[in-house]
């Protein structure tokens, strides 16, 4: 299990190409890349704030169980934080297991579970000021899937 | 204790953390006491359905008790991912 919390970019294809490498139990790898998305068009920055501690015990114990209930024989988690732009990927997700539908399901878990229990918070810097990104009530009745 | 601040009710309180001595014994007791310090602070804890909060980096709730905690966090609903 491999958990990053960092402002550095990353090379997501580098990053999926090492997950999980030379596992000759493993027969799918499932992965998401989440990107800073320009929704209206005047996005400058996208700025990531976060709680460091507490991020990275979070993600781990989100990840920790993904593996218990999916029985993974792997995960990855890369988060970001500081200033992003539009384009940019801001976290990714990899799951490796003997089947596919654990896979997926672990990864669409994660993700479930990251955006409203790890500690960030997005905030959107435009040309007509910054504000906070509300979360919504989406994110949290997602969470009831699992 | 040490009390944290992020995201908006960081912006809204005007600093990022503090340290507060206080005999508050719940979540509820020391927002009620910081509340009553300043306006910042009332405005950033007039809807407590709008926040979230940690106790030592766990997430709680506003019952719950202090005895023994060192850190206290606010912030409003996370948006990771």
């Amino acid at each position: 299990m491999t958990v990053r919390v960092q402002s550095e970019p990353f090379d997501a294809g580098a990053e999926l190409n090492s997950f999980a490498h030379g596992r000759t139990d493993v027969g799918a790898v499932v992965s998401f890349t989440g990107v800073v998305r320009d929704t209206k068009g005047d996005l400058q920055e996208m700025l990531i704030e976060h709680y460091p501690g507490m991020t990275e015990n979070a993600i781990g114990k989100i990840a920790d169980e993904a593996v218990q209930r999916w029985a993974l024989a792997d995960v990855l988690v890369i988060h970001r934080y500081g200033p992003l732009k539009p384009g940019e990927p801001i976290m990714m997700v990899a799951t490796a297991s003997a089947h596919r539908a654990a896979a997926f399901e672990a990864a669409d878990s994660l993700m479930d579970y990251l955006k409203s229990r790890a500690p960030f918070w997005k905030k959107e810097i435009t040309a007509q000021g910054a504000s906070w990104v509300d979360a919504k009530d989406a994110d949290e009745d997602a969470l009831k899937r699992w | 204790m040490n009390v944290v601040y992020f995201a908006w009710v960081r912006e809204r309180i005007g600093l990022p953390q503090e340290t507060v001595d206080t005999g508050a014994a719940t979540v509820k007791d020391l927002i009620a006491e910081l509340s009553a310090r300043e306006d910042r602070y009332a405005a950033a804890f007039a809807d407590i359905s709008a926040l979230r909060v940690a106790l030592d980096q766990e997430l709680a709730d506003f019952d719950a008790p202090l005895s023994g905690v060192q850190e206290v966090a606010f912030f409003p609903p996370m948006t990771g991912g």
